[in-house]
């Protein structure tokens, strides 16, 4: 990583969305000094996974995942957790200036040189391409010399080929302990078991499977 | 039934928004799901002649499509409609049909009861 960033912004809409693709790079930043903000738009209240067996319930579901939310914060080092309120499944649906409204006050309250959220259009929740294109269109709003960097999590099929390959592959080895208990934290959602404590993965085998992350930063057409 | 055209859907739901309104919505994998394939799970959902209320409300995809009406309280959302009724313009009648022509789920909205 080649920046330095003292305040940072992700804009996510679930709880979990920041443990498999940002939460090493974060960890990364926050050692570097970098102060984080994790916008999370929703609860995640209409997940589909409930814990093996079931542990939560469509009432429980949102409170639970709060609390997992809280738990990943912690292992990345995250202090500033903001909720925004929003209903899971439908952020695409918002009224565009409800939505970019809430984004444009956190970026003018925290000055980021850097936000984290998802490539609009390759990131295949439809919760996750709205989040990327309020961002978007938020900070393309914004004089171009005020903007900060929009890096963008990505997995379409069509990724590669349509937007070409991450230009930041960020190898967070060294912080992989921050990134299991991210993951491990969100146990409602996850149950991958090598990773929940059953046929434990070696540390080799943990470091190809998770060791890199890649984003893509956004460029604005002007 | 026609194929549905995005732009049209979305002026037929601003025409709705702030009024009360007869909703009738539907899905199903249908009752012979898991006689065919015993791995499907049959399940159905139907809620009809419900009045409801909607401030805001947009259709989103590239189809099938989804859409998504905001209440007062709360959200009423379907995926996978392909289908409108065209010709009629007092009702908003959507559904979604699989590759055997199956409808699968149904959106209707009404300012009078089905």
């Amino acid at each position: 990583m080649t920046h330095t960033h003292k305040q940072i912004l992700v804009v996510l809409p679930h709880p979990d969305d920041e443990a498999f693709g940002a939460s090493g790079s974060l960890a990364i930043h926050v050692y570097n000094g970098a102060k984080v903000t994790y916008a999370c738009l929703t609860l995640g209240q209409m997940g589909r996974n409930m814990g093996v067996p079931p542990f939560a319930n469509r009432v429980t579901l949102p409170a639970i995942r709060l609390e997992e939310l809280k738990a990943s914060c912690k292992a990345i080092g995250i202090e500033d957790l903001r909720l925004l309120g929003f209903h899971d499944k439908m952020i695409e649906f918002e009224e565009p200036q409800l939505l970019d409204g809430k984004i444009s006050e956190l970026i003018q309250e925290l000055r980021p040189s850097l936000i984290i959220t998802f490539y609009p259009g390759y990131s295949v929740h439809p919760d996750h391409d709205a989040t990327g294109a309020a961002v978007v269109r938020v900070v393309a709003a914004m004089p171009k010399e005020e903007r900060p960097i929009v890096q963008c999590m990505a997995f379409a099929k069509n990724t590669v080929e349509d937007i070409g390959r991450p230009d930041t592959i960020v190898d967070v080895r060294g912080f992989l302990k921050n990134k299991i208990d991210s993951i491990r934290a969100h146990r409602s959602q996850f149950q991958a078991p090598e990773l929940m404590g059953k046929n434990k993965l070696s540390d080799k085998e943990l470091e190809d499977r998770f060791g890199m992350e890649r984003f893509w930063t956004y460029r604005f057409n002007d | 039934m026609e194929l549905i055209n995005k732009s049209d859907i979305q002026a037929r739901i601003d025409a709705l928004r702030n009024q009360d309104l007869y909703i009738h919505l539907e899905m199903t994998n249908g009752a012979y799901a898991a006689h065919f394939d015993s791995n499907k799970h049959p399940a159905s959902i139907v809620i009809t002649n419900t009045k409801v209320r909607f401030g805001h409300g947009a259709i989103s995809g590239e189809g099938p499509y989804r859409i998504g009406l905001k209440m007062e309280l709360g959200w009423i959302y379907t995926e996978g409609l392909t289908h409108y009724e065209e010709q009629d313009t007092e009702r908003l009648i959507m559904a979604g049909h699989d590759g055997q022509g199956k409808l699968v789920v149904a959106l209707q909205l009404s300012k009078q009861p089905f």
